[in-house]
Protein backbone atom coordinates (compact mmCIF):
# COMPACT_ATOMS: atom_id res chain seq x y z
CA UNK A 1 0.00 0.00 0.00
CA UNK A 2 1.54 3.30 -1.03
CA UNK A 3 1.34 6.34 1.24
CA UNK A 4 -1.02 7.93 -1.24
CA UNK A 5 -3.52 5.11 -0.92
CA UNK A 6 -3.31 5.33 2.86
CA UNK A 7 -4.24 9.01 2.76
CA UNK A 8 -7.23 8.26 0.58
CA UNK A 9 -8.58 5.77 3.09
CA UNK A 10 -9.04 8.48 5.73
CA UNK A 11 -12.51 10.06 5.20
CA UNK A 12 -12.28 13.70 4.17
CA UNK A 13 -12.74 16.25 6.97
CA UNK A 14 -15.93 18.26 6.58
CA UNK A 15 -15.19 21.94 5.99
CA UNK A 16 -15.16 24.30 8.98
CA UNK A 17 -18.16 26.17 7.64
CA UNK A 18 -20.15 22.93 7.64
CA UNK A 19 -19.20 22.26 11.28
CA UNK A 20 -20.03 25.81 12.31
CA UNK A 21 -23.26 25.65 10.35
CA UNK A 22 -24.31 22.43 12.07
CA UNK A 23 -23.66 23.81 15.54
CA UNK A 24 -25.42 27.03 14.58
CA UNK A 25 -28.54 25.23 13.43
CA UNK A 26 -28.62 23.08 16.56
CA UNK A 27 -28.12 26.08 18.83
CA UNK A 28 -30.92 27.96 17.07
CA UNK A 29 -33.24 25.00 17.38
CA UNK A 30 -32.34 24.75 21.05
CA UNK A 31 -32.95 28.44 21.66
CA UNK A 32 -36.28 28.30 19.91
CA UNK A 33 -37.47 25.34 22.02
CA UNK A 34 -36.32 26.88 25.30
CA UNK A 35 -37.96 30.24 24.62
CA UNK A 36 -41.17 28.52 23.56
CA UNK A 37 -41.42 26.52 26.78
CA UNK A 38 -40.30 29.49 28.90
CA UNK A 39 -43.03 31.72 27.49
CA UNK A 40 -45.64 29.02 27.93
CA UNK A 41 -44.76 28.06 31.52
CA UNK A 42 -43.98 31.55 32.88
CA UNK A 43 -47.51 32.49 33.99
CA UNK A 44 -47.86 29.16 35.81
CA UNK A 45 -44.49 29.57 37.53
CA UNK A 46 -45.27 33.13 38.65
CA UNK A 47 -48.68 32.01 39.93
CA UNK A 48 -47.05 29.15 41.88
CA UNK A 49 -44.52 31.55 43.44
CA UNK A 50 -47.28 33.98 44.42
CA UNK A 51 -49.32 31.17 45.98
CA UNK A 52 -46.31 29.87 47.91
CA UNK A 53 -45.64 33.34 49.35
CA UNK A 54 -49.31 33.83 50.21
CA UNK A 55 -49.48 30.45 51.95
CA UNK A 56 -46.37 31.33 53.93
CA UNK A 57 -47.71 34.77 54.92
CA UNK A 58 -50.98 33.30 56.22
CA UNK A 59 -49.04 30.62 58.07
CA UNK A 60 -46.72 33.00 59.95
CA UNK A 61 -49.46 35.53 60.73
CA UNK A 62 -52.29 33.41 62.14
CA UNK A 63 -55.75 34.81 61.55
CA UNK A 64 -54.77 36.74 58.44
CA UNK A 65 -56.96 36.42 55.38
CA UNK A 66 -55.62 39.18 53.17
CA UNK A 67 -52.24 40.76 52.58
CA UNK A 68 -50.90 43.89 50.96
CA UNK A 69 -47.29 44.24 49.95
CA UNK A 70 -45.09 47.23 50.66
CA UNK A 71 -41.48 48.28 50.36
CA UNK A 72 -39.99 50.41 53.10
CA UNK A 73 -36.78 52.46 53.02
CA UNK A 74 -35.20 54.71 55.63
CA UNK A 75 -37.81 57.42 55.30
CA UNK A 76 -40.92 56.23 53.55
CA UNK A 77 -43.16 53.30 52.77
CA UNK A 78 -44.58 52.52 49.32
CA UNK A 79 -46.85 49.87 47.81
CA UNK A 80 -44.66 47.06 46.44
CA UNK A 81 -45.84 47.62 42.86
CA UNK A 82 -44.69 51.26 42.87
CA UNK A 83 -41.29 50.15 41.62
CA UNK A 84 -39.30 51.83 44.44
CA UNK A 85 -36.34 50.13 46.14
CA UNK A 86 -36.46 49.05 49.74
CA UNK A 87 -37.14 46.13 52.05
CA UNK A 88 -40.16 44.11 51.00
CA UNK A 89 -42.79 43.36 53.62
CA UNK A 90 -46.25 41.84 53.62
CA UNK A 91 -48.86 43.50 55.83
CA UNK A 92 -51.44 40.87 56.77
CA UNK A 93 -55.02 41.77 57.65
CA UNK A 94 -57.92 39.80 59.10
CA UNK A 95 -61.46 39.71 57.73
CA UNK A 96 -62.37 42.89 59.62
CA UNK A 97 -59.54 44.70 57.84
CA UNK A 98 -57.43 45.05 60.99
CA UNK A 99 -53.66 44.61 60.88
CA UNK A 100 -52.86 41.15 62.27
CA UNK A 101 -49.13 41.25 61.69
CA UNK A 102 -46.27 41.80 59.31
CA UNK A 103 -44.46 39.12 57.34
CA UNK A 104 -41.02 39.67 55.83
CA UNK A 105 -38.18 37.65 54.39
CA UNK A 106 -34.98 36.57 56.13
CA UNK A 107 -32.03 34.50 54.99
CA UNK A 108 -28.82 33.00 56.37
CA UNK A 109 -26.32 30.31 55.49
CA UNK A 110 -27.46 26.95 56.85
CA UNK A 111 -25.67 23.60 56.92
CA UNK A 112 -26.16 22.81 53.22
CA UNK A 113 -27.20 26.02 51.51
CA UNK A 114 -28.83 29.38 52.18
CA UNK A 115 -32.03 29.03 54.18
CA UNK A 116 -34.73 31.45 53.07
CA UNK A 117 -37.41 32.19 55.59
CA UNK A 118 -40.50 34.26 55.95
CA UNK A 119 -41.19 35.40 59.53
CA UNK A 120 -44.25 36.87 61.15
CA UNK A 121 -43.97 39.99 63.34
CA UNK A 122 -46.67 41.06 65.77
CA UNK A 123 -46.47 44.85 66.27
CA UNK A 124 -48.54 44.90 69.49
CA UNK A 125 -46.25 42.59 71.48
CA UNK A 126 -43.20 43.51 69.39
CA UNK A 127 -42.40 39.86 68.94
CA UNK A 128 -41.81 37.30 66.22
CA UNK A 129 -44.68 34.84 66.14
CA UNK A 130 -43.50 32.24 63.67
CA UNK A 131 -41.54 31.45 60.57
CA UNK A 132 -41.95 29.48 57.39
CA UNK A 133 -39.21 28.10 55.17
CA UNK A 134 -39.38 29.25 51.56
CA UNK A 135 -36.30 27.37 50.48
CA UNK A 136 -33.72 25.19 52.18
CA UNK A 137 -31.58 22.17 51.48
CA UNK A 138 -31.01 21.04 55.05
CA UNK A 139 -30.46 17.37 55.82
CA UNK A 140 -33.78 15.53 55.93
CA UNK A 141 -34.35 14.08 59.38
CA UNK A 142 -31.87 16.44 61.06
CA UNK A 143 -31.88 20.06 59.89
CA UNK A 144 -35.45 19.99 58.68
CA UNK A 145 -36.61 19.27 62.24
CA UNK A 146 -36.73 23.05 62.72
CA UNK A 147 -40.09 22.72 60.96
CA UNK A 148 -41.50 19.96 63.16
CA UNK A 149 -39.67 19.97 66.52
CA UNK A 150 -42.22 21.12 69.10
CA UNK A 151 -39.58 22.47 71.44
CA UNK A 152 -38.13 24.61 68.69
CA UNK A 153 -41.49 25.89 67.47
CA UNK A 154 -42.49 26.80 71.05
CA UNK A 155 -39.81 29.53 70.89
CA UNK A 156 -42.32 31.47 68.81
CA UNK A 157 -45.50 30.74 70.79
CA UNK A 158 -47.00 32.63 73.73
CA UNK A 159 -46.03 35.37 73.61
CA UNK A 160 -43.47 34.90 70.86
CA UNK A 161 -39.81 35.66 70.37
CA UNK A 162 -38.98 39.02 71.89
CA UNK A 163 -37.97 41.59 69.24
CA UNK A 164 -38.48 44.84 71.13
CA UNK A 165 -36.70 47.94 69.84
CA UNK A 166 -34.55 50.24 71.95
CA UNK A 167 -36.39 53.38 73.11
CA UNK A 168 -34.58 55.31 70.34
CA UNK A 169 -36.20 52.91 67.79
CA UNK A 170 -32.86 52.45 65.99
CA UNK A 171 -32.00 48.82 66.88
CA UNK A 172 -33.27 45.80 68.78
CA UNK A 173 -33.14 46.10 72.55
CA UNK A 174 -31.74 42.58 72.68
CA UNK A 175 -30.21 40.86 69.65
CA UNK A 176 -31.87 37.55 68.85
CA UNK A 177 -29.50 34.68 69.52
CA UNK A 178 -29.70 30.91 69.33
CA UNK A 179 -28.56 29.12 72.48
CA UNK A 180 -27.71 25.50 73.11
CA UNK A 181 -30.66 23.17 73.56
CA UNK A 182 -32.12 23.44 77.07
CA UNK A 183 -30.32 26.64 78.09
CA UNK A 184 -32.87 29.25 77.01
CA UNK A 185 -33.44 31.80 79.77
CA UNK A 186 -34.44 35.05 78.06
CA UNK A 187 -37.44 35.67 75.79
CA UNK A 188 -35.13 36.82 72.95
CA UNK A 189 -33.15 33.59 72.96
CA UNK A 190 -33.93 30.68 70.65
CA UNK A 191 -33.63 27.21 72.13
CA UNK A 192 -31.79 25.14 69.47
CA UNK A 193 -32.93 21.73 68.24
CA UNK A 194 -30.49 19.22 69.69
CA UNK A 195 -28.64 17.59 66.80
CA UNK A 196 -29.46 20.45 64.43
CA UNK A 197 -27.50 23.27 66.01
CA UNK A 198 -26.14 24.69 62.74
CA UNK A 199 -29.60 24.99 61.22
CA UNK A 200 -31.06 26.43 64.45
CA UNK A 201 -28.26 29.00 64.59
CA UNK A 202 -28.92 29.93 60.97
CA UNK A 203 -32.58 30.62 61.82
CA UNK A 204 -31.49 32.83 64.73
CA UNK A 205 -29.00 34.70 62.59
CA UNK A 206 -31.47 35.20 59.76
CA UNK A 207 -34.16 36.51 62.12
CA UNK A 208 -31.73 38.81 63.94
CA UNK A 209 -30.35 40.32 60.73
CA UNK A 210 -33.77 40.76 59.19
CA UNK A 211 -35.29 42.23 62.35
CA UNK A 212 -32.38 44.65 62.87
CA UNK A 213 -32.77 45.77 59.28
CA UNK A 214 -36.54 45.96 58.97
CA UNK A 215 -38.04 46.86 62.35
CA UNK A 216 -36.41 50.31 62.84
CA UNK A 217 -37.53 51.30 59.34
CA UNK A 218 -40.99 49.88 59.86
CA UNK A 219 -41.66 51.33 63.29
CA UNK A 220 -42.64 54.91 62.21
CA UNK A 221 -45.09 53.55 59.61
CA UNK A 222 -47.03 51.08 61.72
CA UNK A 223 -49.97 53.45 62.18
CA UNK A 224 -50.23 53.90 58.43
CA UNK A 225 -50.32 50.14 57.99
CA UNK A 226 -52.94 49.81 60.75
CA UNK A 227 -55.19 52.16 58.83
CA UNK A 228 -54.81 49.64 56.03
CA UNK A 229 -56.97 50.13 52.98
CA UNK A 230 -57.45 53.83 53.59
CA UNK A 231 -53.75 54.56 53.83
CA UNK A 232 -52.96 52.57 50.72
CA UNK A 233 -55.47 54.58 48.71
CA UNK A 234 -53.89 57.69 50.13
CA UNK A 235 -50.40 56.47 49.16
CA UNK A 236 -51.45 55.75 45.61
CA UNK A 237 -53.19 59.11 45.33
CA UNK A 238 -50.06 60.78 46.71
CA UNK A 239 -47.90 58.95 44.18
CA UNK A 240 -50.13 60.02 41.34
CA UNK A 241 -50.02 63.63 42.44
CA UNK A 242 -46.27 63.63 43.01
CA UNK B 1 -23.97 -5.84 5.54
CA UNK B 2 -27.40 -7.20 4.70
CA UNK B 3 -27.65 -8.85 8.10
CA UNK B 4 -26.65 -5.62 9.79
CA UNK B 5 -29.37 -3.72 7.99
CA UNK B 6 -31.96 -6.26 9.00
CA UNK B 7 -30.87 -6.15 12.61
CA UNK B 8 -31.06 -2.35 12.56
CA UNK B 9 -34.63 -2.26 11.45
CA UNK B 10 -36.34 -4.79 13.64
CA UNK B 11 -37.79 -3.66 16.94
CA UNK B 12 -38.11 -6.62 19.27
CA UNK B 13 -39.37 -6.91 22.81
CA UNK B 14 -35.72 -7.00 23.80
CA UNK B 15 -35.16 -3.46 22.45
CA UNK B 16 -37.38 -2.28 25.30
CA UNK B 17 -36.72 -4.94 27.93
CA UNK B 18 -32.92 -4.83 27.79
CA UNK B 19 -32.99 -1.40 29.46
CA UNK B 20 -35.33 -2.62 32.15
CA UNK B 21 -33.35 -5.68 33.11
CA UNK B 22 -30.33 -7.04 31.25
CA UNK B 23 -28.76 -3.62 30.61
CA UNK B 24 -30.38 -1.76 33.49
CA UNK B 25 -28.55 1.58 33.64
CA UNK B 26 -28.28 1.57 37.43
CA UNK B 27 -28.06 -2.04 38.56
CA UNK B 28 -26.00 -3.39 35.67
CA UNK B 29 -24.18 -0.50 34.00
CA UNK B 30 -23.85 1.65 37.16
CA UNK B 31 -24.51 4.88 35.26
CA UNK B 32 -25.97 8.10 36.63
CA UNK B 33 -25.06 7.26 40.22
CA UNK B 34 -25.11 10.89 41.39
CA UNK B 35 -28.88 11.47 41.09
CA UNK B 36 -29.54 7.85 42.06
CA UNK B 37 -27.88 8.30 45.43
CA UNK B 38 -28.89 11.91 46.00
CA UNK B 39 -32.62 12.11 45.32
CA UNK B 40 -33.75 8.58 46.14
CA UNK B 41 -34.60 9.46 49.77
CA UNK B 42 -38.35 9.29 49.16
CA UNK B 43 -40.65 7.60 46.68
CA UNK B 44 -42.07 10.82 45.28
CA UNK B 45 -38.61 12.32 44.67
CA UNK B 46 -37.45 9.08 43.04
CA UNK B 47 -40.48 8.98 40.79
CA UNK B 48 -40.19 12.64 39.77
CA UNK B 49 -36.47 12.30 39.05
CA UNK B 50 -37.04 9.08 37.10
CA UNK B 51 -39.78 10.61 34.97
CA UNK B 52 -37.80 13.82 34.35
CA UNK B 53 -34.74 11.82 33.28
CA UNK B 54 -36.85 9.55 31.09
CA UNK B 55 -38.36 12.54 29.32
CA UNK B 56 -34.95 14.11 28.68
CA UNK B 57 -33.58 10.77 27.51
CA UNK B 58 -36.51 10.11 25.19
CA UNK B 59 -36.59 13.59 23.67
CA UNK B 60 -32.84 13.99 23.23
CA UNK B 61 -32.29 10.50 21.79
CA UNK B 62 -35.19 11.08 19.42
CA UNK B 63 -33.73 14.34 18.15
CA UNK B 64 -30.22 12.88 17.93
CA UNK B 65 -31.60 9.98 15.93
CA UNK B 66 -33.42 12.32 13.54
CA UNK B 67 -30.33 14.47 13.05
CA UNK B 68 -27.86 11.56 12.92
CA UNK B 69 -26.93 11.97 9.26
CA UNK B 70 -26.80 15.76 9.57
CA UNK B 71 -24.33 15.99 12.48
CA UNK B 72 -20.68 15.50 11.43
CA UNK B 73 -18.64 13.17 13.63
CA UNK B 74 -16.26 15.95 14.70
CA UNK B 75 -18.89 18.04 16.47
CA UNK B 76 -21.22 15.28 17.64
CA UNK B 77 -20.50 15.49 21.38
CA UNK B 78 -21.00 19.27 21.44
CA UNK B 79 -24.24 18.85 19.50
CA UNK B 80 -25.52 16.10 21.82
CA UNK B 81 -24.76 18.18 24.91
CA UNK B 82 -26.60 21.21 23.50
CA UNK B 83 -29.60 19.03 22.65
CA UNK B 84 -29.62 17.38 26.09
CA UNK B 85 -29.20 20.74 27.85
CA UNK B 86 -32.18 22.11 25.92
CA UNK B 87 -34.48 19.39 27.15
CA UNK B 88 -33.14 19.63 30.70
CA UNK B 89 -33.98 23.36 30.70
CA UNK B 90 -37.46 22.54 29.41
CA UNK B 91 -37.98 19.96 32.18
CA UNK B 92 -36.74 22.50 34.70
CA UNK B 93 -39.41 25.03 33.67
CA UNK B 94 -42.14 22.41 33.46
CA UNK B 95 -41.48 21.09 36.99
CA UNK B 96 -41.47 24.66 38.34
CA UNK B 97 -44.82 25.17 36.68
CA UNK B 98 -46.24 21.93 38.10
CA UNK B 99 -45.07 22.21 41.70
CA UNK B 100 -42.59 24.52 43.41
CA UNK B 101 -42.40 22.20 46.44
CA UNK B 102 -41.26 19.33 44.28
CA UNK B 103 -38.82 21.61 42.48
CA UNK B 104 -37.28 22.69 45.79
CA UNK B 105 -37.03 19.06 46.92
CA UNK B 106 -35.17 17.98 43.83
CA UNK B 107 -32.86 20.96 44.14
CA UNK B 108 -29.89 21.16 41.81
CA UNK B 109 -30.37 17.62 40.55
CA UNK B 110 -32.81 18.66 37.83
CA UNK B 111 -30.15 20.80 36.19
CA UNK B 112 -27.62 18.03 36.74
CA UNK B 113 -29.60 15.63 34.53
CA UNK B 114 -27.51 17.20 31.77
CA UNK B 115 -24.43 15.50 33.22
CA UNK B 116 -26.11 12.10 33.57
CA UNK B 117 -23.79 9.91 31.53
CA UNK B 118 -26.63 7.48 30.84
CA UNK B 119 -28.22 10.03 28.49
CA UNK B 120 -25.04 10.99 26.64
CA UNK B 121 -24.18 7.30 26.51
CA UNK B 122 -27.51 6.47 24.86
CA UNK B 123 -27.04 9.28 22.34
CA UNK B 124 -23.53 8.16 21.45
CA UNK B 125 -23.97 4.40 21.56
CA UNK B 126 -27.49 3.96 20.26
CA UNK B 127 -29.41 6.98 18.96
CA UNK B 128 -26.64 8.18 16.64
CA UNK B 129 -26.72 4.83 14.80
CA UNK B 130 -30.36 3.75 14.84
CA UNK B 131 -33.67 4.72 13.32
CA UNK B 132 -36.11 6.91 15.24
CA UNK B 133 -38.61 4.18 16.16
CA UNK B 134 -36.06 1.80 17.56
CA UNK B 135 -34.28 4.60 19.41
CA UNK B 136 -37.48 5.74 21.09
CA UNK B 137 -38.39 2.20 22.20
CA UNK B 138 -34.90 1.57 23.53
CA UNK B 139 -34.75 4.93 25.34
CA UNK B 140 -38.14 4.31 26.89
CA UNK B 141 -36.83 0.97 28.17
CA UNK B 142 -33.70 2.57 29.58
CA UNK B 143 -35.75 5.34 31.18
CA UNK B 144 -38.13 2.79 32.69
CA UNK B 145 -35.14 0.85 34.01
CA UNK B 146 -33.72 4.00 35.58
CA UNK B 147 -37.05 4.92 37.15
CA UNK B 148 -37.49 1.34 38.40
CA UNK B 149 -34.07 1.43 40.05
CA UNK B 150 -34.75 4.80 41.66
CA UNK B 151 -38.07 3.50 42.98
CA UNK B 152 -36.34 0.40 44.41
CA UNK B 153 -34.00 2.66 46.36
CA UNK B 154 -36.58 5.31 47.20
CA UNK B 155 -39.17 2.94 48.64
CA UNK B 156 -36.69 1.13 50.91
CA UNK B 157 -35.08 4.35 52.08
CA UNK B 158 -38.37 6.12 52.80
CA UNK B 159 -39.77 3.05 54.56
CA UNK B 160 -36.78 2.53 56.85
CA UNK B 161 -35.71 6.13 57.28
CA UNK B 162 -39.08 7.76 57.78
CA UNK B 163 -41.57 4.93 58.37
CA UNK B 164 -43.72 6.13 55.47
CA UNK B 165 -44.40 5.17 51.88
CA UNK B 166 -45.51 7.93 49.50
CA UNK B 167 -46.01 10.03 52.63
CA UNK B 168 -48.46 7.54 54.19
CA UNK B 169 -47.50 6.53 57.71
CA UNK B 170 -47.23 2.74 57.88
CA UNK B 171 -45.87 1.87 61.32
CA UNK B 172 -47.62 4.27 63.67
CA UNK B 173 -46.09 6.45 66.35
CA UNK B 174 -43.99 3.74 68.00
CA UNK B 175 -41.69 3.38 65.01
CA UNK B 176 -38.25 4.88 65.59
CA UNK B 177 -37.06 6.04 62.13
CA UNK B 178 -33.71 4.77 61.00
CA UNK B 179 -32.57 8.27 60.05
CA UNK B 180 -29.28 7.23 58.43
CA UNK B 181 -31.29 5.65 55.62
CA UNK B 182 -32.49 9.00 54.27
CA UNK B 183 -29.03 10.53 54.72
CA UNK B 184 -26.38 10.08 51.99
CA UNK B 185 -24.76 6.97 53.61
CA UNK B 186 -28.16 5.25 53.50
CA UNK B 187 -28.15 5.67 49.72
CA UNK B 188 -24.93 3.69 49.50
CA UNK B 189 -26.16 0.99 51.91
CA UNK B 190 -29.41 0.44 50.02
CA UNK B 191 -27.74 0.57 46.60
CA UNK B 192 -25.21 -2.00 47.82
CA UNK B 193 -28.03 -4.22 49.06
CA UNK B 194 -29.89 -4.09 45.74
CA UNK B 195 -26.69 -4.71 43.73
CA UNK B 196 -25.98 -7.74 45.89
CA UNK B 197 -29.46 -9.10 45.27
CA UNK B 198 -29.40 -8.52 41.50
CA UNK B 199 -25.91 -9.95 41.06
CA UNK B 200 -26.81 -13.00 43.13
CA UNK B 201 -29.89 -13.57 40.97
CA UNK B 202 -27.86 -13.22 37.76
CA UNK B 203 -25.16 -15.52 39.08
CA UNK B 204 -27.72 -18.15 40.05
CA UNK B 205 -29.38 -18.00 36.63
CA UNK B 206 -26.02 -18.39 34.88
CA UNK B 207 -25.08 -21.33 37.09
CA UNK B 208 -28.36 -23.12 36.38
CA UNK B 209 -27.88 -22.57 32.66
CA UNK B 210 -24.37 -24.03 32.89
CA UNK B 211 -25.60 -27.03 34.85
CA UNK B 212 -28.35 -27.86 32.32
CA UNK B 213 -25.81 -27.58 29.52
CA UNK B 214 -23.39 -29.85 31.37
CA UNK B 215 -26.17 -32.35 32.00
CA UNK B 216 -27.10 -32.33 28.33
CA UNK B 217 -23.51 -32.88 27.31
CA UNK B 218 -23.18 -35.75 29.81
CA UNK B 219 -26.45 -37.25 28.60
CA UNK B 220 -25.27 -37.16 25.01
Amino acid sequence: MTPQQQIQRVPALPSSSRLIGTLGVIAMLSGFLVVLVYEYTRPFILENRREAIERAVFQVVPGATDHRDFVVNNEEIFPADSGRNGTLLYAAYNTAGELEGIAAGAAAQGYADTIQLLFGYEPDCECITGFSVLQMAETPGLGDRILTDEGFLSNFNDPGLDARLEPNRKELANPIVTVKHGTKEQPWEIDAVSGATVTSKAVGKALNNAAQELLPKLSPHLDELRRGEESQRHEIAGDANG
Amino acid sequence: MAIDLKKNESITADTFLSGLWRENPVFVMLLGMCPVLAVSNSVINALAMGLATTFVLLASSGLVSLLRSFIPKQVRIASYIVIIATFVTIVDYVIQAISLDLYNQLGAFIQLIVANCMILGRAEAFASKQRLGKTLVNSLGQGAGFTFALLCLGSVRELLGNGTLLGIDLFGANFEPWVVMILPPGGFFVLGGWLLLFNWMRERKARKLRETEDAEVAHA
